[in-house]
């Protein structure tokens, strides 16, 4: 058969469109999606306003509080000492308050995944985008980059960099660049394979033809039709940077203590599961929540902005 | 006449709470014979055919009757239909390629469709049955087909292969939706063939769904027309194409470009001669010399040994199978792909020298029409961005300026201005072809390449298109190459034709001459595979491309 040809124009709201409203309207009709994206907003809340949060409750990430603690060093009361003070608790042989170090950790992991996911997409779509669409050897090398860095067994690196790196070095930058640096060549992956359909449509090879500039089709051409990729793998993308960080911070190769981390406050609360398990939930259901949010909205992303989907 | 086989009467068929797509469509199958269900894209014939079969996506609501030797189809149960589809019903699809598992070879989806339905053979009694089947559908070696995977064997071949697995159930019916759509018109001529055959020899009634009046002229007896989910008229071939009683079939009809030159303007010899002297007169936009194209590191070149030349105003028609070589040509005068050897000369710059900034602002004198509307347009940018994207590119005007001048060219294409915020998903095909065309001319281009402008369109909106480039052309003074597998199109549009052939050049000259007077054997196998719309002169050329296939084998 014809392509699917119309008699007359096909009116907006029936065409499957990609644009931004539409978007978020596709978004606000998945319950689960809603919830996520109020989990994601609520915990960027927390972390930006982490200061005026502690000043209300008058408790300080930093503050020992030994009168918290009994003579063992675990929380006085139950549930790991949580009270009209102490919303969490406290934290066992040194009595901070957990309540503010959960918030104050919200920074640590939202900044440092964001910033990672920032550098890994920034890197991974200049790379794809090039390499797909500039082909030769510069495809053929970079791609074997790709190839090696994907191979390489990035924890132990990770771990080994944080070490040797001299401590003058700000740590959370240094997690930054080690997480985002080992997060670009999946993106680029995705990027280049997108590119290189692209790149055969017949607007870019029209566009070419018209006389255009490498950097103009790009620009004009390639990125705004990635742009739907690239929004859902760096959704996607962030929980797994939170995690990364996280497991470093658990590690004890993450941002220098005492900067709350939960990934550190974890790793503390392992040893203490049995007397006080409230030290491990808190921080816990924190790192979990806002991993499954991002996963989940990114999901819904990908639903939203697949033009194949069925407009529900 | 015997009985019906296949009665569908008030069919209705709706898409969940949506408007019918089909309404009120009754027709009959008759063993032995043909019915042809024509009309453009979205008119439901392909969903009519379908719904005979359960075929539907779920959300489908039929209404309606379909009796099938008497039993009622519409709500029959599951095993019911399966009983029906295969054993009762065969069906051939549009695109061979996408019809097999690429994974499994030919004779194993065969047997396959054989052991479907319970016949009491053995191993090499279903082997026999395949290697029968095969025969039956014109292809000789049965024995490499059936070892053969989809993707070792032409679209042709495979056609063949499909119309072999419908027979295998020993059908009583044929459905076949667009079967020869996908295909080059000398292969499409095999098939067509090979249906009509079918059906006399196994007293198959048959289904055709097609887009294409010459086939329905081919091959159908009787013909429903439908437009827009409704049948328009109804009736034998020859009553409705001698005289059409709708006004659409009427339209439909005219607007089937002719193939054969109209009696009275038959050119004469001398009118060539004074083409070519205004030809010569005209200046030359483009000219290769002996080119020579080739993609892989190693083998032969795709195209070689490529002398053509355009002058201002004229058209240049390339025609030739799929695979030919007509597009790298086109590609090749706008500096996409690697020219081996030879010359390309575009407004009189050796396009193979320059580099860089010469050779965008030398592409700034080609503009291109692409085959298909829908990937010609960025999805994400507006109507009027992608046509005025020429002039960005080439910092040609103000802001001020480029808004105008788009607002001029959508008027010259014939398209509301106002259209230009819109999104090319708002567009329909041939108005996206539009939008296309204005882009292409948006910088006042020497030359503009049309790379099958129309074969994605349906035959009204193709010849909206047509007049509509003929005008400009009129109008601006490019020199155009048409590219088309169309011989009738490009009858319509091209002062000259050249005829490829495996990349090489096998007859050119003035379109009259080389359609009406064709001095190659490969040009007359050509002109006599394209069917035309009209049942009486197609049975005779019928006749003639039997002559010529079995000159070919």
């Amino acid at each position: 058969m014809t392509a699917n040809v119309v008699d007359r124009p096909v009116a907006a709201a029936t065409g499957r469109s990609t644009g931004f409203r539409a978007v978020v309207r596709r978004v606000r009709r998945d319950r689960w999606a809603v919830a996520s994206a109020v989990v994601i907003a609520v915990f960027a809340v927390v972390a930006i306003g982490a200061p005026l949060i502690s000043a209300v409750t008058g408790q300080d990430p930093y503050a020992y509080n030994i009168d918290a603690l009994n003579d063992f060093g675990a929380p006085r009361g139950a549930l790991g000492g949580v009270s009209g003070t102490h919303w969490f608790g406290v934290e066992p042989l040194t009595g901070r308050d957990l309540f503010a170090i959960v918030t104050y950790g919200a920074r640590t992991s939202l900044g440092i995944g964001l910033a990672a996911t920032v550098v890994s997409i920034v890197i991974g779509v200049l790379v794809g985008v090039t390499t797909g669409f500039f082909g030769g050897w510069y495809d053929r090398v970079l791609s074997r980059v790709v190839d090696v860095i994907f191979g390489f067994p990035s924890l132990v690196f990770m771990i080994a960099l944080t070490a040797i790196v001299p401590t003058s070095f700000p740590k959370p930058v240094l997690v930054v660049l080690v997480i985002g640096f080992f997060g670009w060549p999946s993106v680029a992956r995705v990027v280049r394979g997108q590119t290189l359909s692209l790149v055969s449509r017949n607007y870019v090879v029209a566009s070419t033809a018209m006389g255009a500039g490498r950097w103009h089709v790009i620009r004009t051409q390639l990125l705004p039709n990635l742009a739907a990729t690239i929004t859902v793998y760096a959704t996607i993308s962030i929980p797994s940077m939170i995690g990364a960080e996280a497991a470093l911070s658990f590690l004890a190769v993450g941002v220098n203590p005492p900067t709350p981390s939960w990934g550190r406050s974890i790793g503390d609360a392992v040893g203490w599961v049995q007397t006080d398990p409230m030290y491990l939930v808190f921080p816990g259901v924190a790192l979990f929540l806002i991993t499954l949010a991002f996963n989940v909205l990114g999901d819904a992303l990908r639903d939203a902005l697949d033009p194949r989907g069925a407009d529900r | 006449m015997t009985d019906p086989l296949l009665q569908v009467e008030g069919l209705r068929v709706a898409f969940g709470d949506a408007e019918p797509v089909v309404r009120d469509v009754s027709f009959e199958l008759t063993p032995g014979r043909v019915l042809a269900l024509v009309g453009e894209s979205g008119s439901g014939k392909s969903v009519s055919a379908m719904s005979v079969l359960g075929l539907l996506p779920p959300e489908a609501r039929v209404s309606g009757s379909i009796r099938f030797r008497g039993a009622e189809l519409v709500g029959a149960p599951a095993e019911e239909l399966r009983a029906v589809r295969g054993a009762g019903i065969g069906v051939v699809f549009q695109e061979p390629m996408n019809s097999f598992t690429p994974v499994l070879s030919i004779g194993t989806q065969i047997t396959e469709a054989v052991r479907a339905h319970p016949s009491g053979l053995d191993r090499t009694g279903v082997r026999a049955r395949v290697d029968d089947l095969l025969r039956s559908a014109g292809l000789p070696d049965p024995d490499r087909i059936r070892k053969a995977y989809p993707h070792e064997l032409s679209g042709g071949q495979l056609q063949r292969a499909m119309i072999a697995m419908a027979l295998a159930g020993d059908p009583v019916a044929l459905i076949a939706d667009e079967p020869t759509t996908a295909l080059d018109v000398t292969v499409q001529a095999g098939i067509l063939d090979l249906l009509r055959r079918l059906g006399r020899e196994r007293s198959l009634a048959v289904l055709l769904i097609t887009h294409d009046m010459g086939v329905v002229a081919d091959v159908a007896d009787e013909v429903l027309v439908m437009r827009r989910g409704e049948p328009v008229e109804r009736g034998s071939v020859t009553d409705v194409f001698a005289r059409p009683s709708a006004e659409y079939t009427r339209t439909l009809l005219a607007a089937v470009p002719a193939l054969e030159a109209r009696p009275g303007s038959a050119t004469s010899v001398t009118a060539t001669g004074a083409d070519e002297a205004s030809n010569a007169s005209r200046p030359v936009v483009a000219r290769l010399r002996d080119v020579a194209v080739r993609y892989a590191r190693r083998g032969g070149p795709t195209v070689s040994g490529i002398d053509l030349e355009l002058h201002e105003g004229r058209t240049v028609g390339l025609v030739g199978e799929s695979g030919s070589g007509k597009s790298t040509i086109g590609r090749a005068l706008a500096g996409l792909v690697p020219v081996v050897d030879g010359t390309v000369e575009v407004d009189g710059v050796d396009l193979r020298a320059a580099r860089g900034k010469r050779l965008r602002d030398l592409r700034s004198r080609v503009g291109i029409v692409f085959q298909d509307p829908a990937s010609s347009l960025n999805p994400r940018q507006t109507i009027g961005w992608s046509i005025a994207e020429p002039m960005v590119v080439h910092a040609a005007g103000s802001a001020a300026d480029r808004t105008a001048r788009v607002h001029d060219l959508l008027a010259a294409v014939q398209l509301d201005p106002s259209w230009a915020e819109r999104f090319p998903h708002q567009l329909s095909g041939g108005q996206r072809q539009r939008v296309a065309v204005a882009r292409a001319l948006a910088l006042r281009p020497a030359l503009v390449i049309a790379d099958e402008p129309t074969s994605a369109l349906d035959v009204t909106v193709q010849a909206a298109v047509l007049d509509l480039l003929a005008s400009l052309q009129q109008e601006f003074g490019f020199g155009m190459l048409l590219i088309s597998h169309d011989l009738a199109v490009v009858r319509q549009l091209a002062d000259q034709v050249v005829v490829l052939h495996d990349g090489r050049v096998v007859e050119r000259g003035s379109t009259a001459a080389v359609l009406d007077d064709p001095q190659q054997d490969y040009t007359r196998m050509l002109l006599a595979a394209a069917p035309v719309a009209d049942p009486a002169r197609q049975a005779a050329r019928r006749e003639a491309w039997r002559a010529w296939e079995g000159v070919a084998s």
